[in-house]
């Protein structure tokens, strides 16, 4: 039976990438249609109309948005190297977490690195507090899931992926040894992982591009004061 | 029958998503303790069940703990195996479920809420993004009884606040969003939701939620603030 599956996404996209590792950890061949978000393609809109986001799954024909949705479809569709946990307490606790991840820690991070003075304080003070509940999570654990990478590792990729970028950029650290002693040996276990590694999107065209997206978003919001 | 196996469900009478938990956990027929929250005055139970996000429905069950209702949902789920299946067996169909689900919270019962606690101009601007999100509601039910195809599911029980929460919000907030003219196919959804025998009969009292609704909309729109996130 001929299956095809079709990935639309931005090269950098941290949601994209989580999807992308499900697959290639799965083992799963599939087509990669890179989008240029400012100029979205008319196949990109037919098969997401309702969001007009990458990224976007197409399986036969049949498309699916939401990264997090398409982890839990990806695992249900192809069931070799499950990603969940069985036990459904531990499945409900790695989809808080991931949700936590997306809702609550990535915006709060984010605001360390665009905001100034005093906000830029409290946004520190806020997502330490946010990241202090991961390396909880990590306690004991080499990977959020456990021995190997799962699903909420996936989740959490892009804290591995952009937060150290963001750092450079604004030359502050925000994730200290002292402080995340397991959730930093959590992010090189991560990078050091051969398919994760595989699909990591070169570093310094990272830079450029977070480079001006927070510069964009801290001019907004300097002008607001 | 073991303790352990008891459930215990925190939660706030005038909540959609506590009393979403409920009628997962009627339909399956489990027997769980209710406790109710005030939200306003959390209990130190609710604080040290729910630290994260300090807010209800909470689950505990066999002395875990599940918060999130659309995790808990999907915990019932999977451990409660018995009919009715809340999500569809085809992985495609569970995907669209989990998609409008979250569509149904972020896009529609953000706004409906918003507007019903701004004024002005602001009020307009959240009226027309919760009709152009019931639009698109609209279009995933049509032809359909119930969005889980022949019986509740899923997406109707995460969707369900659509046909009691909101018309309470239309009338306190003096605002049309479910046009039965424009959203034949919704408002019928709706009716023959609140028609279930299991939701007929968990359903909080009417008149109790206009009053506070009015108090929770006047006090909102008093505060200067932006948009409220749920």
């Amino acid at each position: 039976m001929a299956e095809e599956v079709k990935l639309f996404r931005n090269w950098a996209g941290p949601f994209a990438l989580r999807v992308v590792w499900a697959l290639q950890l799965k083992g799963v061949p599939y087509d990669t249609i890179y989008e240029d978000l400012s100029e979205k393609s008319s196949l990109l809109l037919h098969y997401n109309p309702i969001h007009k986001k990458v990224p976007v799954l197409v399986h036969n024909g049949k498309p699916l948005a939401e990264s997090l949705v398409i982890l839990e479809y990806i695992e249900e569709t192809w069931k070799q190297t499950p990603l969940f946990p069985e036990d459904p307490y531990e499945r409900s606790t790695a989809r808080f977490w991931a949700r936590f991840g997306d809702d609550q820690l990535m915006p709060s991070v984010f605001n360390v690195f665009i905001k100034q003075g005093k906000e830029q304080e409290e946004a520190i003070a806020r997502a330490q507090g946010d990241l202090k509940y991961l390396e909880e999570e990590l306690r004991g654990k080499k990977f959020f899931s456990g021995e190997k990478i799962g699903f909420l590792d996936l989740a959490f990729g892009w804290v591995a992926n952009l937060v150290s970028v963001f750092e450079e950029i604004q030359g502050l650290t925000l994730i200290e040894h002292e402080k995340y002693p397991l959730l930093l040996a959590w992010i090189q276990n991560f990078i050091d992982a051969p398919i994760i590694k595989e699909s990591w999107p070169p570093r310094d065209k990272l830079i450029t591009k977070y480079r001006a997206r927070i510069e964009f978003y801290s001019s907004k919001e300097a002008a607001k004061k | 029958m073991a303790s352990e196996d008891t459930v215990k469900l925190l939660g706030f009478w005038a909540s959609p998503y506590s009393r979403r938990v409920e009628w997962a956990l009627k339909l399956k027929g489990v027997d769980y303790e209710y406790v109710e929250e005030d939200i306003f005055n959390k209990s130190s139970l609710l604080l040290e069940l729910n630290p994260v996000h300090k807010k209800v429905p909470v689950l505990v069950h066999r002395q875990k703990v599940i918060s999130e209702s659309y995790v808990i949902l999907e915990y019932i789920d999977e451990t409660w195996k018995q009919s009715p299946l809340l999500l569809p067996q085809d992985p495609h169909e569970r995907a669209k479920a989990r998609f409008w689900a979250r569509f149904g919270v972020e896009k529609l019962l953000e706004a409906a809420y918003n507007a019903l606690c701004s004024l002005g101009e602001e009020k307009e601007k959240a009226l027309k993004l919760a009709i152009e999100a019931m639009e698109k509601i609209e279009e995933e039910i049509k032809g359909k009884e119930f969005f889980g195809g022949e019986g509740i599911g899923y997406l109707d029980i995460a969707l369900g606040w659509i046909s009691y929460w909101l018309p309470v919000w239309e009338e306190v907030g003096s605002m049309q969003i479910l046009d039965p003219l424009t959203f034949p196919a919704t408002t019928s959804w709706a009716k023959n939701f609140l028609n279930h025998p299991i939701i007929k009969d968990n359903l909080p009292p009417r008149q109790k939620m206009v009053l506070y609704f009015l108090e929770r909309s006047k006090f909102l729109s008093s505060l200067p603030r932006g948009w409220i996130k749920i």
